[in-house]
């Protein structure tokens, strides 16, 4: 469920670099960090059905709420270093100028 | 169990390395050839590609750890350094999901970097073409 739901973030992130980037806003870093996530626990989820068989895709109930709720924390804080990393190079200015008003204030 | 470790380490020598190219390019001025530069992705962009990937992978995974209470914030910080057995388990999940991971992210950006070549060549050709029919 965790891989499930980085893969379709990363589809996301993705179709909005494709279609919005203009290489302005990071989007590429989202991107490769979900991709780069993904891929990881695609790797992990291939060994775990190496050592569990077909019974890894009739996961508990318990098991797959907990994994849909770790899923969408990663998301989460995926788009959290995003937001640091994009606020950190402030490619609008946006940050600068309002540092700037509060110290001419 | 600590399988994010490898890719991490992966991470670490990728980043010096791309330092390092960044500050040769940056102290090196030297007459390049002006069609070579529009064709092909400097190797140095592409390193930090890999670098997001593994960056990124790396610290979500972390994450996924700490929310299994694999990882903790005091000493050792990994649990399963608690007892040898789980030593053993972690170093080769390290050595087997671990490695495989870290092979399959560089995999991975081997294939987009080939793709992205193709694409800059192709595109270059078909400017070159739209030019010359022009």
């Amino acid at each position: 469920m965790t891989l499930l739901i980085t893969v379709f973030a990363a589809i996301a992130a993705t179709l909005a670099w494709y279609f919005k980037n203009n290489g302005k806003y990071c989007l590429g870093t989202l991107c490769l960090m979900y991709w780069g996530a993904s891929i990881m626990w695609f790797v992990d989820a291939i060994f775990e059905y190496a050592e569990a068989g077909a019974e890894f895709f009739e996961p508990a109930g318990k098991d797959m709420l907990n994994d849909a709720f770790l899923g969408i924390s990663v998301v989460a804080l995926g788009l959290i270093i995003w937001l640091v990393v994009l606020i950190v190079k402030d490619p609008d200015g946006r940050l600068k100028s309002l540092l700037k008003s509060q110290k001419a204030v | 169990m600590a399988c994010f470790l490898v890719p991490t380490a992966e991470a670490v020598v990728v980043t010096i390395v791309s330092k390092v190219l960044d500050h040769k390019d940056a102290s090196k001025t030297q007459e390049v050839d002006a069609s070579k530069i529009s064709e092909k992705i400097p190797f140095a962009r592409k390193l930090k590609w890999l670098n997001g990937m593994l960056w990124g992978g790396s610290a979500l995974l972390a994450f996924e750890h700490v929310w299994h209470g694999e990882v903790t914030p005091w000493f050792p910080f990994l649990t399963a350094m608690g007892s040898e057995a789980d030593a053993m388990e972690m170093f080769h999940e390290m050595a087997t999901a671990g490695v495989m991971m870290a092979v399959l992210v560089t995999a991975v950006w081997g294939i987009m970097c080939v793709a992205a070549d193709i694409i800059m060549k192709k595109a270059a050709k078909k400017e070159l073409a739209g030019g010359k029919a022009s």
